[in-house]
């Protein structure tokens, strides 16, 4: 079934049919109608209360978007989606969960368990209907009130800090200045087709101003994860560290997301003034779909960062396991002399999952440096594509790379490929790549299991210790979060 | 304790092992010694489980246990301890953290509590101790970048740390020098006792002065083909295996 159909399908069996145009009653404001064109951006930009700015520039991105085709060049395939067949705009609160844990698929709630995650979590998680929850609604809506006053308070800290953290929403109304001076700058609206796509029809997604010299009182993770559980199609992030400024971003959830939108396109921009350091990192768990693939979601994002300030760093570490198909490539540009992007990533397939993923540094000031640490871990039948670029511009004398590119394969039925793309215009620049590619070998199975491990344990030890380089750049909680997730999503891949 | 008998095994077809017999019993140390490619390896690997092997005939109980019907780690837990003539590395696995999760796997398949990281550093800090070891060892990961005697030490720490009931030591004396000799020597001495074997190949007489085996058998071909007391190690040393061969046949 094609993306868009089954997307089609989950919507439709959740609304009344004989759904009419326009938002006249209650419940009617709840979907826009399917498709894409000119009124449905002008419905979402009134709906959220827009600027006159930010409408043409949504219509602009479209009229682009209009002009592309889908990219096809990632080695990922998937059945051709129909963007007119979807919804563009949902308020909140529209998705009615299963009513109760017993309606939740046994294999989430297993994984979930596994990860030890509370049981009250578990549900809101699965998205349970909270005033079902067994045990009365009273357990659910203390889980929400709690995270509610947690919210509240860290809001407050940051207020002290002078560091804006919000919705993007709240952004474009609040500090319109801030928004539209950086908006689009990092990823043009005509970037690719789902950067395009992304800037017509963005709602939801976090926006983050750290102030000069101000250094973040805390891992805006933490108040993410309370906060953001449910995840939105088309998100849009921008994050902007003044000069000497420094913060911690931490996005997604090592719990499994499940989605009625199979197609996600999030665009993320970074931009760093003189001195400052953003650290970008994630960890998703996109549910994959079944052992077929089915039901999976696809996920086309992108992410870049302008270190454009000099000495300043920008640094994307990620953890990815979820996804059917994942399309992917977090990237620096590096003007400022000095500057510095690095790129730390664990990517796993298994079963029939695909993912093309890597990152792109481009070299524009003098001794930028960079580092791509790539991780990829295949099992089943899944495919792991690492596509990385380094392009060093005339002007960067003394730029440096270094890439170190590693893949493991477990099983016999899996594949992993390397495509680096090098680009040197600078003869002073210095570009290094390794790669390799190893399997876990019978002997050190053999040896685990000889001193007592049984074989997932023992794939566990090796897989962790294959990505500890990328894994000790996470925050100390979320590392040891990952490398549960790990073993999760590795289960079954041996024996 | 353990009782092999008939035992034949081959490897891609190619027969190894011919019908060994031999029996530790509880609290005994065997020495096996044997020309290069006789299958004293092929014999380490096919008690502790290692599935490249195909046995073709014979039997093995350890405890009145189907030791073959078992899986390596199952084993590991009734016991058996295989100390590798080629120890595998695990890059980017720490010693202490491989170390922590065999032994509380191993605690685990009978029963006791888990050891903690605290409580697990104290015993491996000791035991490193004992048995001269620099403490880095700990830290480094499993056999990566280290030296070849180093190599056999780790193995020997390992066994004293998991604490076997029967342990096979293939060549552990291979690539030590003197004094790495006496400490492995001391490490399995300090282990011996009525609740512990030791299988011990080798190929020198020397280990068997620190570690005094109770039996030594020869094995070559693929059978055992004498066994005697100590004194026998003297004698291949004298005569070498070709000439004992010869007179044996
Ligand atoms: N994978 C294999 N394929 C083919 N032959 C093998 C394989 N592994 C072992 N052999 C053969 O089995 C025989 C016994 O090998 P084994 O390693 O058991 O000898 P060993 O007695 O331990 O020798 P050494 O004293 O040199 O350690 C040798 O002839 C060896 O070449
Ligand atoms: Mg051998």
């Amino acid at each position: 079934m094609s993306a868009a159909t089954q997307t089609l399908d989950t919507v439709q069996s959740v609304t009344q049919s004989g759904y009419k145009w326009g938002w006249e009653t209650e419940i009617e404001m709840d979907l826009a109608p399917k498709g894409l064109n000119e009124d449905i951006i002008r419905l979402i930009s009134s709906r959220k209360e827009e600027p006159a700015w930010l409408l043409e520039w949504r219509l602009k991105a479209f009229a682009g978007w209009q002009q592309m085709t889908e990219p096809h060049w990632a080695r990922v395939e998937h059945a051709p989606i129909d963007y007119q067949d979807l919804h563009y705009y949902a308020a909140p609160k529209r998705k009615p969960g299963p009513k109760s844990l017993d309606e939740v698929d046994p294999e989430l709630l297993r994984t979930y368990e596994k990860l030890g995650i509370p049981l009250k979590e578990r549900a809101i998680l699965a998205g349970v209907d909270p005033a079902s929850i067994e045990g009365g609604s009273q357990v659910a809506v203390d889980a929400v009130f709690d995270s509610v006053s947690v919210a509240t308070t860290f809001r407050e800290t940051l207020k002290k800090a002078g560091v804006i953290f919000c919705p993007i929403s709240e952004a474009v109304r609040d500090h319109p200045e801030l928004v539209q001076q950086y908006l689009g700058t990092v990823v043009p609206t005509s970037d690719n087709f789902f950067a395009a796509l992304n800037s017509a029809v963005f709602t939801d997604g976090s926006f983050v101003y750290v102030p000069k010299g101000v250094r973040c009182p805390m891992e805006l993770s933490t108040y993410f994860r309370i906060n953001a559980r449910s995840t939105g199609q088309f998100e849009r992030t921008l994050i902007i560290a003044d000069a000497g400024a420094y913060v911690s971003y931490l996005e997604g959830c090592t719990a499994p997301m499940r989605d009625e939108n199979q197609l996600h396109a999030a665009v993320v921009e970074l931009v760093t003034h003189d001195d400052a350091q953003i650290k970008y990192s994630t960890v998703q768990n996109w549910y994959p779909g079944d052992a077929e693939g089915r039901g999976g979601i696809y996920n086309f994002v992108t992410k870049r960062g302008a270190c454009r300030g000099a000495r300043s760093k920008i640094s994307w570490t990620q953890v990815e396991t979820g996804s059917a198909i994942t399309w992917k490539y977090p990237s620096c540009v590096l003007h400022g002399d000095d500057s510095v992007g690095e790129f730390y990533s664990v990517a796993v397939t298994n079963n029939r999952q695909q993912a093309d993923t890597g990152t792109k540094m481009v070299h524009i000031g003098k001794r930028t440096k960079s580092t791509i640490v790539s991780k990829g871990i295949s099992a089943g039948r899944s495919n792991n594509t690492y596509r990385g670029l380094v392009r060093v511009l005339p002007q960067a004398a003394g730029a440096r790379n270094h890439t170190q590119c590693d893949s493991l394969l477990i099983g016999d039925c899996c594949g992993a490929h390397t495509v680096p793309y090098i680009e040197s215009r600078n003869p002073t620049a210095k570009v290094e790549h390794e790669a390799t590619t190893s399997k876990i070998a019978d002997d050190q199975m053999f040896y685990c299991r000889q001193r007592g491990l049984t074989e997932e344990d023992a794939v566990n030890l090796i897989v962790n210790g294959f990505c500890k380089e990328v894994l000790k750049e996470l925050p100390m909680e979320f590392a040891v979060e990952a490398q549960k997730l790990l073993a999760v999503s590795l289960e079954g891949s041996v024996g | 304790m353990l009782e092999i008998r008939g035992l034949s095994a081959a490897i891609e077809d190619k027969p190894i092992l011919q019908g060994i017999d031999l029996t530790v019993p509880q609290g005994e140390v065997h020495a096996i010694m044997g020309p290069n490619g006789s299958g004293k390896s092929t014999l380490a690997y096919v008690l502790s489980g290692r599935d490249d092997y195909a046995v073709t005939a014979g039997s093995v109980t350890f405890d009145g246990r189907d030791l073959l019907a078992m899986a390596p780690e199952e084993r590991a837990a009734a016991g058996l301890f295989l100390a590798f003539q080629y120890p595998v590395e695990l890059p980017g696995v720490g010693n202490a953290n491989f170390l922590r999760t065999a032994l509380n796997a191993l605690r685990r398949s009978r029963g006791d509590s888990e050891l903690d990281a605290v409580q697990f550093l104290r015993l491996a800090r000791a035991e490193t101790k004992r048995l001269a070891m620099p403490e880095d060892m700990l830290r480094r990961n499993v056999n990566v970048g280290f030296s070849g005697g180093e190599k056999k030490r780790n193995e020997v720490l390992q066994m004293a740390i998991l604490r076997p009931r029967l342990a096979i030591l293939d060549e552990t004396d291979s690539g030590l020098d003197i004094d790495a000799l006496r400490i492995v020597a001391d490490g399995v001495n300090a282990l011996r006792g009525p609740d512990f074997s030791a299988l011990v190949i080798t190929h020198y007489q020397r280990l068997l002065e620190y570690i005094v085996p109770d039996r030594v058998h020869v094995l070559a071909g693929g059978r055992i083909v004498r066994s005697g007391g100590p004194e026998l190690a003297h004698e291949l040393e004298a005569k070498g295996y070709a000439g004992m061969l010869t007179e044996a046949a």
